[in-house]
């Protein structure tokens, strides 16, 4: 408890995190409908499962995870499904398929949910498939699904499961609130979650600017009695809560450049995660809510609220008093990796830890930036996480020189936005980045396409060559035989 | 907490004409711009400004005055000719900079149009020639002062006696000498004995002579308690207002310790193994340009090495070579000739030591 390692460099920030914080969850009415992104957040869809017209209740799986990148999801509500369509959505790229259901008031629950009575009865297996069911996905900001997670950690072996419970960035405190809140709810998933990877230990990591939350979860922990369950307390450095950070953080050791947490023999699970999987095991319920902390300068009352996945933002919003002032800005997650939404249409996913409803008063640094030459200081190294070298990599990536760009890390990035922040340029690092590797993808995929091509091409030709080859043997045999054939009768005529 | 205005509530719950800005993240940035880090840098000049002016007359703020005007004009004609926007360029404070960092290197006596001349250099040559701000291999200030000194040796050598040697001129004298030599008057008769070389220039000729470090740095009018005189002082302040950058996160230590290094470990082994000739730390330390070369000029980050590691080892070059040019060279000072050295050396040290990114195999 008492250890306080961290990661090389980052920063402290501004917390921002007294806006939300002091309140006690709310518990948001059902809305009038709900906009569900078959891409929660990962870059990969779910198939819906059902049509336009169908009658769904609280619970129905309405799409399938046939990716394993992808996860599955429920109707929150009972109602009617009006509409399949691609929408903007806090997705990938901005757009996915979206299944909207009109809520009809009633709490129809659907048959098939029932609690897991004994998840200790069942096999590691059993629960990670049963967790895949359930659309059980990662509620820290990357909805990656969780049953994918502890698969590959079983796979390789990884003796640790982390908890990660830093919340280290800007704005955000669900994770906080529902630590307060349901602290054995965290341990009784964390006890689950450890069972499912094949993890030996569990580790309950929780920045130092949270002592509320660290009481609370000590108590848990206290009341629960076992030893291979503990908590250690980190720096609330920003970015803290990186999956790779909190790693070296807490375990000591690195992740392997290219390479997954399991490979260094831990698997790192959010705290919200571990209680949606206790809620699951104890209510049977699937992943129909999270929390999600609603904040920022331009609401009039910052806080958190469990509302249902689909719940257009809009609501949410509404429920927090409403807009305030000018916002400028709608960030799904804080301000330094949020994704900015065009509009508050856009349905709650699995992966949105918190809407930033920002005024100039928010972002007012950003919005004055005025780029300017770099001029060498280093401030981005100093701050990268990850030991990369920006503005190199900046050079690199004007010049679109993608073995540079491979060689200095370009993919090692987090993007965790630290080295935008501190720019006295003020140029835009991060996105520069994110352009680089969308790029560099690109290409690959390109040449990977030329040269499949070429080879199917080459190999086409081979056959086609072949197949003249053989024709010509056949006409020549052919040949040689009506020749012979002539010869003979030839011969007989003489 | 819901129960706010239920109507303004539902009013807001059903609008739907909203559209925001989607700009990538991140959304905040620490807002510490360059003209701030460069004014901050102008600020923590001021001290070692008002050693300067206390102890050498007013010189300096003739020199400062020329060498910012030059600068601006030589910034905004270059970019005219380079066909860039000039007005956000000299706003940043760059360039003043530069001009302040020249105006320090340079005696005060100086006439005004060789000050004209290095700063006119320095942006022209030795900054938009290889494409201005962030783009320069050089530091521009040393290129302007290499130039000068190689080809107005004499003039760039001749200093004031500091008031703080014993039968010095008053300031006011000091004052019309200044601008005497400003606006290039023979400086003869009236002051001789009153201008001459400073005191590593005068150790470097008195060893030359034969004479013994003890035997110089006796004679009252070359080092004071703590090092040269007139310069002990300005290389005080020089630290104050380094410190303060350091205080503030503008510069880190790492160059500042390594110039320091650099120099003085060798002249600490050397002055203990010949006191008779080699100077020691605190001579070294407190003479000539050692703290504005430690903090403000081997700093610039532009033509600096990029990582804390590759800092160490550029910094820790520059007070090697100035100690080796303070010891054997033609120069009595060398810092200078030390940083263009060190420049040049750049790229070669931050080849090897990149930093070993997260994650992988050192």
């Amino acid at each position: 408890m008492a250890a306080r390692s961290t990661f090389p460099a980052g920063l402290v920030l501004d917390a921002h995190k007294q806006q939300a914080c002091g309140t006690p969850i709310i518990e948001l009415p059902l809305p009038t409908h709900v906009v569900l992104a078959l891409d929660q957040g990962t870059g990969y869809s779910a198939e819906p499962v059902v049509a336009v017209g169908d009658a769904v209740a609280t619970g129905t799986l309405v799409a399938r995870a046939d990716h394993p990148y992808a996860s599955a999801v429920h109707a929150p509500l009972a109602g009617i499904v009006v509409a399949i369509e691609t929408r903007e959505a806090a997705a990938q790229g901005g757009r996915s398929v979206c299944i909207v259901i009109e809520g009809d008031g009633s709490d129809r629950i659907d048959a098939s949910l029932r609690p897991v009575t004994d998840p200790a009865s069942l096999s590691p297996e059993e629960l990670v498939q049963r967790m895949r069911d359930a659309g059980i996905a990662g509620l820290g900001g990357a909805g990656f699904p969780t049953s994918s997670k502890l698969a590959s950690a079983r796979d390789l072996g990884a003796q640790t499961l982390i908890l990660n419970g830093a919340e280290c960035e800007p704005w955000i405190c669900c994770d906080d609130a529902l630590m307060r809140s349901a602290a054995d709810d965290v341990v009784l998933g964390a006890l689950i979650l450890r069972r499912a990877a094949g993890a030996v230990r569990c580790v309950i990591a929780i920045e130092d600017d949270k002592p509320a939350a660290i009481a609370a979860v000590t108590g848990a922990i206290e009341r629960l009695r076992d030893d291979a369950l503990t908590l250690v307390v980190v720096p609330a450095v920003y970015p803290q809560g990186a999956e790779r950070q909190l790693i070296t953080a807490v375990a000591g050791v690195e992740v392997p450049s290219g390479g997954l947490p399991a490979d260094a023999g831990v698997v790192c699970q959010n705290v919200a995660t571990a209680a949606a999987v206790a809620r699951w095991a104890t209510r049977g319920e699937p992943m129909l809510s999270r929390v999600v902390t609603v904040t920022g300068s331009g609401v009039w009352h910052p806080g958190n609220v469990r509302a249902p996945i689909g719940t257009p933002l809009a609501a949410l919003i509404a429920a927090s008093g409403g807009y305030r002032g000018t916002p400028l800005r709608l960030i799904a997650g804080g301000s330094m990796t949020g994704r900015a939404l065009p509009s508050d249409e856009v349905g709650l996913t699995k992966a949105m830890n918190c809407v930033l409803v920002a005024t100039r008063d928010d972002i007012g640094s950003r919005l004055g930036a005025v780029e300017l030459p770099c001029i060498r200081c280093g401030d981005c190294a100093s701050a990268c996480p990850a030991g990369l070298l920006p503005q190199q990599l900046l050079r690199a990536a004007l010049a679109d020189a993608h073995d540079t760009l491979r060689q200095l890390g370009v993919r090692d990035c987090i993007d965790c936005g630290l080295c935008d922040y501190v720019c006295p340029s003020q140029i835009p690092l991060a996105d520069r980045f994110r352009d680089a590797r969308r790029r560099l993808n690109e290409t690959e995929a390109m040449v990977k396409k030329a040269a499949d091509a070429r080879e199917r091409h080459d190999l086409h030709k081979h056959r086609l060559q072949e197949a003249a080859t053989a024709e010509q043997q056949a006409f020549a045999s052919v040949r040689d035989r009506a020749r012979r054939r002539d010869d003979d009768s030839a011969g007989d005529t003489n | 907490m819901i129960a706010h205005d239920d109507a303004t509530m539902i009013l807001q719950a059903i609008r739907t004409d909203m559209r925001f800005d989607t700009s990538p993240a991140p959304h905040v940035i620490a807002g510490y711009t360059v003209p701030r880090i460069m004014f901050q840098v102008l600020f923590a000049l001021v001290p070692a400004g008002i050693a300067h002016v206390a102890l050498f007359g007013p010189g300096l703020l003739l020199q400062l005055s020329v060498a910012c005007v030059t600068a601006l004009l030589a910034e905004a004609a270059a970019l005219r000719w380079r066909g860039r926007d000039a007005a956000p360029a000299l706003k940043d404070g760059s360039v003043l900079v530069t001009a302040f960092l020249l105006a320090f290197s340079i005696p005060p006596l100086l006439p005004w149009w060789l000050g004209a001349l290095g700063t006119a250099l320095a942006v022209l040559l030795g900054k938009h020639v290889f494409g201005g701000l962030g783009q320069n291999p050089f530091n521009p200030a040393m290129v302007g002062y290499a130039i000068l000194l190689v080809s107005f040796p004499a003039e760039m050598t001749r200093w004031p006696v500091p008031m703080d040697v014993d039968g010095a001129r008053t300031w006011s004298e000091l004052a019309r000498m200044s601008y005497a030599g400003f606006y290039g008057a023979e400086l003869t008769a009236r002051w001789d004995g009153y201008t001459g070389a400073t005191a590593l220039d005068s150790i470097r000729s008195g060893l030359n002579l034969r004479y013994t470090l003890p035997e110089l740095l006796g004679r009252g009018d070359i080092a004071g308690t703590l090092g040269a005189r007139g310069f002990a002082w300005i290389n005080l302040a020089a630290l104050a207002g380094g410190l303060y950058l350091m205080l503030r996160r503008i510069v880190r230590w790492h160059i500042p310790v390594a110039v320091l290094g650099g120099l003085l470990v060798p002249s600490f082994i050397a002055h203990g193994l010949d006191s008779g000739i080699a100077l020691g730390p605190a001579m070294q330390a407190f003479s000539g340009a050692t703290m504005l070369t430690a903090f403000f000029i081997a700093t610039d980050p532009v033509s600096a090495a990029t990582s804390d590691r590759g800092r160490l080892w550029y910094g820790a070059g520059i007070g090697l070579i100035a100690w080796i040019i303070r010891t054997w060279g033609g120069y009595p000072d060398g810092f200078a000739f030390a940083v263009l050295l060190m420049n040049l050396a750049v790229p070669f040290i931050d080849r090897y030591t990149v930093p070993r990114i997260y994650g992988r195999q050192p």
